[in-house]
């Protein structure tokens, strides 16, 4: 992985990007924006840190991302955005709209984009079957995808936890985005998921819990523990606010998939606004 | 005046109707009961909903047993998830074992617009009508709804019913709506062409069917929203003496309405049967109309088809 750059400057972009994807949605007419809330620092810490750029994107040896809660696919259009993947303007002008390509999940026709998801429970599988080709191969590369605590729910994560520990992938690395809320409610009062470190480290996994998963810093050493550890696939927990960004829209269910209003809109983006200064002014 | 009323309210409401005097109607959903616009029947009647979580495979398994125990068992959830994602347990759980599960695919064909392939269902009357024991219905508009629902709540064998998302024009009108439980309903009776419809683009069928009539076309209009059976009485009494067919369908062209209605006109009285699609291709981004109107299935487009029919 390369390394970390000015945490500060980057807990700061991260509000950026809540602000980009906000517009986003707002251009596009809809988008999951409780969840894209929760994981800018996630995906800006990812994207600094793997070993994939554009010039690299299509390297046999560049490190993997799949984006397995592909319902929050703004936030990833516009970390690919900040990194230089795709262009921001033509990602607003063109979101959900008629005969676009930029749909309301990621499609791997556009740069940056390893795999098609959406259908939730494939992502563990999918990125199982890339950190095998890299063992295959002899790569160094590394996997990563980002899961759903509801999205947990899905039998299909389990057999690929079951896959990436009977192989050892150690260059397989999930992490749960663990906001606690999905579509009808507090994940735990919908299907509760139950211990899910416990079944990670039951099936074999190695568990890193990161305690407050929207600080760039604990994401990107638990990052580094993963790396380190050897003979067995990481996963992450990070505890994440669904929303986060507006007290308006925080730790609420009902934004899971909701257009804000124009008076909610200028709410929202002056929330985001402050919160950055906090952290500038911090 | 526009209708606002979804199809999936009008679901909810009949369920919720029959749940307060018959407690062996059970709804289960997968983190669904929002798109269902079921979260009423949940508020409702706590008791008679079970949640299962993101998970719909578990979803129809478990509708399945339920329904082994008495259970009148409705299984909600995506059209595309529900036909797909659990197919082999509509098979072996549901109609191999012959047990009451209804299963509904809400927000089906292309209503998911913007969300793309993963959440389009332009396969699922393929997949489901191919399995023995399977019934398929896609209904119309609110009213025809009713009527399904209201007909699948006596029986007690299993069925896949696709709705969808937004809120249909009317069909048919509060107190004219003629309905048997599978037989199809004549909306129109002609003597050049035949269409032959399905879900949600019966209403641009009838419409075509208008624009045909002041060119001085004279065509028939089937509303065949029991796919499986298929109304073959009804279907070859109407084609009988036109010069062709034309099926319309928010489906892939293969194993959907076309290929049943080619299917038997070709044994019966073989004639031209054309059938209007989506194509074998991921669908154009846009709108249900949006995508309908760009694929030539709006009712000037299906109007436009059928006079290039004739010739
Ligand atoms: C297989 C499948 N079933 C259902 C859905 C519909 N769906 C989209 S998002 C969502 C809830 C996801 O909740 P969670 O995984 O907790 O994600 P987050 O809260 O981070 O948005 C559901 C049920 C889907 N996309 N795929």
């Amino acid at each position: 992985m390369r390394k970390l750059g000015n945490v500060k400057a980057l807990s700061a972009t991260a509000f950026d990007l809540r602000r980009d994807a906000l517009d986003i949605i707002m251009a596009g007419g809809g988008g999951h924006i409780g969840g894209d809330m929760s994981e800018p620092e996630i995906l800006l810490t990812l994207y600094e840190r793997m070993n994939v750029t554009p010039e690299t994107q299509d390297s046999p040896d560049r490190d993997r991302f799949v984006l397995s809660k592909g319902h929050c696919v703004e936030t990833l259009y516009a970390v690919l955005s900040y990194e230089g993947f795709m262009n921001l303007d033509e990602v607003k002008a063109k979101f959900s709209k008629f005969g676009s390509e930029y749909i309301g999940h990621p499609h791997n026709t556009l740069p940056g984009i390893e795999m098609n998801s959406g259908s939730l429970g494939h992502g563990l599988s999918v990125s199982v079957g890339m950190a095998l080709a890299g063992k295959m191969d002899k790569k160094n590369y590394r996997v990563y995808t980002l899961i759903g605590d509801g999205e947990l729910a899905e039998g299909s994560v389990w057999e690929g936890a079951a896959a990436g520990a009977h192989y050892r992938l150690d260059n397989l690395c999930a992490i749960i985005d663990h906001n606690h809320l999905q579509i009808s409610g507090n994940v735990d009062d919908v299907l509760s998921p139950g211990d899910i470190g416990g079944r990670f480290a039951a099936s074999g996994w190695n568990v890193i819990t990161v305690m407050n998963g929207n600080d760039i810093q604990q994401i990107s050493d638990a990052l580094d523990i993963a790396e380190r550890t050897k003979g067995k696939p990481s996963v992450i927990i990070a505890e994440t606010l669904k929303g986060k960004g507006s007290p308006l829209m925080e730790n609420k269910a009902g934004w899971h998939h909701k257009l804000p209003n124009q008076e909610e809109y200028k709410q929202i983006a002056a929330d985001i606004a402050a919160y950055k200064e906090a952290i500038l002014n911090g | 005046m526009a209708n606002k009323i979804a199809n999936r309210a009008v679901m909810c409401e009949v369920l919720k109707e029959a749940a307060s005097t018959d407690k062996s109607v059970v709804v289960l959903c997968s983190d669904s009961r929002g798109s269902a616009s079921l979260a009423s029947f949940a508020d409702t009647y706590p008791e008679q909903f079970v949640e299962v979580g993101i998970a719909e495979q578990n979803l129809v398994s478990i509708a399945a047993v339920l329904a082994s125990c008495g259970k009148k068992a409705f299984a909600v959830s995506p059209a595309s998830f529900i036909s797909t994602r659990s197919y082999e347990q509509c098979k072996v759980d549901c109609a191999y074992s012959d047990t009451n599960v209804k299963l509904i695919g809400i927000s089906g064909g292309v209503s998911y617009g913007a969300l793309g392939m993963t959440h389009h269902s332009a396969q699922d009357i393929a997949a489901m009508s191919a399995i023995p024991n399977m019934r398929v219905y896609l209904p119309s508009d609110r009213f025809q709804t009713r009527c399904v629902f209201e007909a699948l709540l006596k029986d007690n064998k299993t069925a896949y019913v696709r709705i969808g998302r937004n809120p249909v024009e009317d069909v048919y009108s509060e107190g004219n709506v003629p309905f048997t439980m599978d037989k199809a309903t004549v909306l129109a009776e002609g003597s050049d062409i035949l269409i032959v419809a399905c879900g949600e683009l019966v209403k641009a069928s009838k419409d075509a069917a208008e624009l045909l009539k002041a060119k001085g076309i004279s065509a028939g209009v089937l509303d065949m929203y029991c796919i499986k059976p298929l109304d073959s009485e009804t279907l070859l009494k109407a084609a009988k003496g036109v010069k062709a067919v034309l099926t319309v369908e928010e489906h892939s062209p293969f194993g959907g309405l076309g290929s049943m209605v080619a299917q038997l006109i070709s044994a019966n009285d073989p004639k031209k049967v054309i059938s209007l699609s989506l194509p074998d291709e991921p669908v154009i981004t846009g709108k249900s109309q949006e995508v309908f109107a760009h694929y030539g299935m709006n009712a000037e487009g299906i109007a436009n088809k059928a006079q290039e029919i004739l010739g």
